[in-house]
This record gives structure tokens, C-alpha cells and sequence, in this order.
């Protein structure tokens, strides 16, 4: 594609004998946050790793930016943007003196302003040491973000932050996003992943099992969507009464829960079984499936579609 | 360049504000020569003679076996060295910044300990400063290439204690530091040539205060600045940016390979 920034082509990754990653590909559009998912030894963080120019890859090819990471780490430093999970920061560096370091390697003035967006004005002078986990990812973001990358990476960026600060930050990517950084999510929140990625790709065992936006992607599942319900008189509770497009059925604490293929006819039969046993209905709620839901449909069946 | 002066910068105040290099670069050497020179000179007067070399080999030996090698392996288990790989910072500067603002504290507690030792204990002053300040830069070099090598190809902090006490025990015990190395059995002066810290000393001793050398003060200059040649190339080369999931460039055997001049010196000397 004309503006795919970043390619990544039957990208292959072995440790010794280990496949890591075995034959990915996918492409990802510039301005776009794409979302990369699996759950722990998937392969994402030797995909990441690979992009970011850390690892070599033993097939296929990556390419951010039409850059070769292995072959152009130079060009690439000044292109892309890392926001690394471990602290990747010396213990004793102060925030101010993080900020000037990064900065005069990628060429660019200190962007102080970001600390302060960030919430770091009152910590310049601190130690890495002495900033508590959400500080420290901050920092680590603003020092991703200083030098105006194109690409920007980011490994579980709101792990271990506050409701607010993460609130901030979904509101800064946004607005790297509309000024055309293209964003590389890493994430086990999906939430997260479902509120902020175009599109998403999920990884099981080094391989790609889906990509698409999350819509796509929970549409392709089983689609069951969750019915609970809970009466006044729980006339429902060991009825035996079978209603439309149910395939699954299971009770929890109070409530009565329907998975529906078609959940019109099955909330219509369910309200009128309600009256006919003269019964009042509570509560009764319609849950569509999560990406949540689908990952973990995904992740268990051992990615099979 | 302004962001190797901004790498430096941090890397010098670091020295001071960490508190394990702190006590490594200033504390301990300066502790330890105020103890000498106000003990150990009363237990033993011609002691007095080599305090100032002696006091600066020893914090040369400190400043750099003790504190260099463990702060570049636990960069590299933390992850620093792969954040400093993306964002440019080249390999080259991460080894050798740290050595050259080592090597600049080292010069301030030299100072110290040769401005004050005349002044506290009556110690001789080198009668020739050039030579004095000469075999003082070569062996920060040697000892700093090989403390430098020791972090690159240690895979954790605890072998990075054994390899460095390898060199630093033998060194205050049979390196002319305590005792003349003249003092020791023959086989035992000649295994300390694998020292640094002898070559040091006879360097010291011949050149800059107009002592006797053991052997060719000029021949330990050289075999000093040969190793910490080899020893910074082969830190260069080995140099891994990850301790998970890489291959080591080289076996870590080839590290011995900064003692060749030592060895060979044993037999030319």
C-alpha cells in the first residue's frame, strides 16, 4: 500500500531451536494506532523488538518508515519513538537531565513542555529512583515523544497508572494520531486496546491469527451476546425453559444468563415468560461480546477460526 | 558533540551521586590513604617513600575494578543499554564515557593525595612530575580498558565480583603496594608481573620517583598501555547491548587475551 509506514513481511524470529515468530506479515497505515495483542510468549515483544531495530530478524523482512532497522539503525533512531516496558533509564539521571540526554542524541532542543503536559513540572530535579511507577512512565513516554517521531512504539503505556493519567495519555496519543504519528500499541488491557487501535492484530504461538478493527474482530467470534436477568420472584432460576437462539445458559449469584445468537426473539421470549409466570423483571442486561471476550476465545481455542 | 558532552556531564556527576560510586571513586581510596599514611607509616617509615604512587595505584585499582564493571552489567539487566540502543546513544560512548569520567575523578584524588602527603606525613613529592603524571594516566588506562572488559563480559553482577577481586586481592598483596615487590620470593615476583598495579609501581619507582625500577620502567609503561589497547578493543567487540536472548560476540575466554602483554612481559622482563 502507498502509505503503509510500516511492512512486515513473513518476519520470522528464532532463539536456537525456539520459533518465536513464524511468518508473520501485516502492514500498518501512517496516522493509524494499530494494536498488537497475544498473550505472554506470543511473539509480540520479538515483533516490537525486531521493528525497533533490538533484534535481527532470521526471515522475512520489517521495514518502519521504508527503512531496514538491522540495516539503517542510524536513520531509524530519529524515526521512531520507543517507549520500552522495563525502565530503560539509569537510577541516579534526573528528569531534566533524561529530557537534555535524549534529546542532544536525536539532534532536537529539550522538550520541557512535555514534562510539564505530562505531569512531571514538580519532579525535573527528582531521580528516576525517586519517581513512583506512573512518573516513570511518563518520563518514559515524553522522552519517546520528544523528538517528534514518526513511528511511535509503546509497550503497555498505562500499566500501573491512574484513571486520570491514563485519561491524559489516551488524550495525547490521540492528538500524536491526528498529527499523523502512526502508533504501535502493546498492550494486555483491552480496553484499552479496543478504545484507542484502528485496527488490532492478536498473535498466538508466533503466529498472526487475525487482524481488523476490533468490530471485525469481535464479529468473528462465536458472536454470543450475554443476557442477565433477574426477577422479583426468580421465576426464571431452574425453569428448564428453553428460549430462542440460546446456546449456552448459566446462573450467577442472582442472575440468570442467557448467550444468544439472535438476542431480539430471546429477550421477547424471556419478558414474556416473565409476565406469564407474574413476575417482575429487575434488571436484565444485553452484553455484546468484548475483544476481551473474543481474545480469550481466540487464546483457548489455540487460535483456531 | 553536544550530546557527548550532555553523556558526560551526567556520567561525571553520577560518580559523585551515586552512593556505591561515590564511595568507590572519592571514600575508600581517600579513607584508606589517610589510614596509611597516619598508621601503617609508623609501623613501617619506609612505607613513606611510595605512599603517593602507592595510594594512587590503590585508588586506581578501587575507583576502577570495584566501581566500573558492576554499573555496566546492571545497566545491561535493567534494560538501559536497549533503551540507549533506540535512541541512538552508540556503544562506543557507553563504555567510553564512563572510563574517561572515572579516569577524571581519579585525577581529582590524585591531587588530593599528592597535595596533601607532604604536607600530612612528610612523603616524598616524584622528582619528576611529567613521568609521575605519565605512569598515573597509563595505568587509569589499563586498569579502566580492563575493568570496562570484566562488565562487558560478565553475565552478572556476582561473577563481576569475582573476576575483579581476581585482580584486585593479588594486586594489594603482591602488586608493590604494601610491600616492595623486591621483598618477594622470585617465583612470587615474577607471577606479580601479571599485575597491573607491579608494573605500576616499577614504573612509579623508576621514572617518576627516582627510585629503583624492578626492571625496564619504559617496558611496564608499554605493557600497561598494550593492555588497555587490547582491553578496550575487546570491550569494543564484545560489547552486547542485551543480556536476554543474544549471542555473545566472542567466547569470554578471549578477554584473557588484555594479559598477553603481561605475560609476555614475564618473560622479556
Amino acid at each position: 500500500m502507498e502509505d503503509a509506514v510500516i511492512e512486515v513481511n513473513d518476519f520470522r524470529k528464532t532463539y536456537g531451536d525456539f520459533v518465536a515468530v513464524d511468518g508473520i506479515s501485516f502492514e500498518v497505515q501512517k496516522g493509524e494506532i494499530f494494536g498488537l495483542l497475544g498473550p505472554n510468549g506470543a511473539g509480540k515483544t520479538s515483533t516490537l523488538e525486531s521493528l525497533e531495530g533490538l533484534r535481527a530478524p532470521n526471515g522475512g523482512s520489517v521495514r518502519v518508515a521504508g527503512i531496514d532497522p538491522t540495516r539503517e539503525p542510524r536513520k531509524l533512531h530519529n524515526v521512531i519513538g520507543v517507549q520500552l516496558q522495563s525502565s530503560g533509564l539509569p537510577e541516579s539521571i534526573t528528569v531534566d537531565e533524561a529530557m537534555r540526554f535524549f534529546c542532544a542524541y536525536h539532534g532536537v532542543e529539550p522538550q520541557y513542555d512535555l514534562l510539564d503536559r505530562l505531569g512531571l513540572a514538580e519532579k525535573r530535579k527528582a531521580q528516576y529512583h525517586q519517581l513512583s511507577t506512573g512518573q516513570q512512565r511518563r518520563l518514559s513516554l515524553s522522552l519517546a515523544i520528544a523528538h517528534d517521531p514518526a513511528v511511535l512504539f509503546l509497550d503497555e503505556p498505562t500499566a500501573g497508572l491512574d484513571v486520570g493519567t491514563r485519561v491524559e495519555l489516551h488524550d495525547l496519543m490521540r492528538e500524536l494520531q491526528s498529527a499523523g504519528t502512526t502508533i504501535i500499541l502493546a498492550t494486555h488491557d483491552m480496553a484499552e486496546a479496543e478504545e484507542m487501535a484502528g485496527r488490532i492484530a492478536i498473535l498466538l504461538g508466533g503466529k498472526l491469527v487475525t487482524t481488523g478493527s476490533p468490530m471485525e474482530i469481535t464479529a468473528t467470534g462465536a458472536g454470543l451476546t450475554k443476557v442477565s436477568v433477574r426477577t422479583q420472584k426468580g421465576s426464571l432460576f431452574g425453569s428448564g425453559i428453553t428460549f430462542p437462539a440460546v446456546k449456552k445458559q448459566s446462573t450467577k449469584d442472582e442472575y440468570e444468563i442467557y448467550f444468544s445468537t439472535d438476542i431480539g426473539p430471546t429477550v421477547s421470549a424471556i419478558i414474556a415468560q416473565v409476565q406469564s409466570n407474574q413476575d417482575t423483571l429487575i434488571d436484565l442486561r444485553v452484553e455484546r461480546p468484548s475483544l476481551e471476550d473474543r481474545f480469550l476465545e481466540i487464546t483457548t481455542m489455540g487460535g483456531a477460526q | 558533540m553536544t550530546a557527548f558532552l550532555n553523556h558526560f556531564a551526567f556520567e561525571f556527576r553520577t560518580g559523585i551521586r551515586d552512593k556505591q560510586l561515590l564511595l568507590m571513586n572519592y571514600l575508600l581510596p581517600l579513607g584508606f590513604y589517610f589510614m596509611m599514611g597516619f598508621v601503617m607509616v609508623d609501623i613501617n617509615p619506609t612505607f613513606l617513600e611510595t605512599l603517593i604512587p602507592a595510594m594512587a595505584v590503590f585508588a586506581i585499582l578501587s575507583a576502577t575494578l570495584l566501581g566500573l564493571p558492576d554499573p555496566l552489567v546492571k545497566a545491561r539487566e535493567d534494560g538501559i543499554f536497549r533503551s540507549y540502543k533506540v535512541n541512538g546513544v552508540p556503544s562506543g560512548s557507553i563504555l567510553a564515557i564512563p572510563a574517561i569520567t572515572t579516569m577524571l575523578h581519579l585525577v581529582l584524588v590524585a591531587i588530593i593525595i599528592s597535595a596533601s602527603a607532604p604536607l600530612l606525613f612528610n612523603a616524598p613529592v616524584p622528582t619528576n612530575w611529567m613521568y609521575y603524571a605519565l605512569t598515573f594516566v597509563i595505568m587509569a588506562f589499563a586498569s579502566t580498558g580492563i575493568s570496562v572488559l570484566i562488565g562487558v563480559i560478565s553475565s552478572s553482577t556476582r561473577i563481576t565480583i569475582l573476576w575483579s577481586q581476581l585482580f584486585y586481592i593479588p594486586s594489594m598483596l603482591l602488586g608493590g603496594l604494601m610491600l616492595p615487590t623486591s621483598l618477594l620470593p622470585e617465583a612470587a615476583e615474577k607471577v606479580s608481573q601479571i599485575l597491573p598495579s607491579t608494573h605500576a609501581m616499577n614504573a612509579f619507582n623508576g621514572l617518576a620517583m627516582g627510585g629503583e625500577a624492578l626492571f625496564d620502567p619504559w617496558g611496564s609503561i608499554l605493557v600497561l598501555f598494550l593492555s588497555g589497547v587490547i582491553a578496550f578493543g575487546l570491550a569494543i567487540f564484545m560489547f552486547n547491548w542485551d543480556s536476554h536472548n543474544t549471542n555473545q560476540r566472542g567466547h569470554p575466554i578471549l578477554a584473557a587475551l588484555a594479559l598477553l602483554p603481561f605475560v609476555v612481559g614475564i618473560f622479556i622482563f
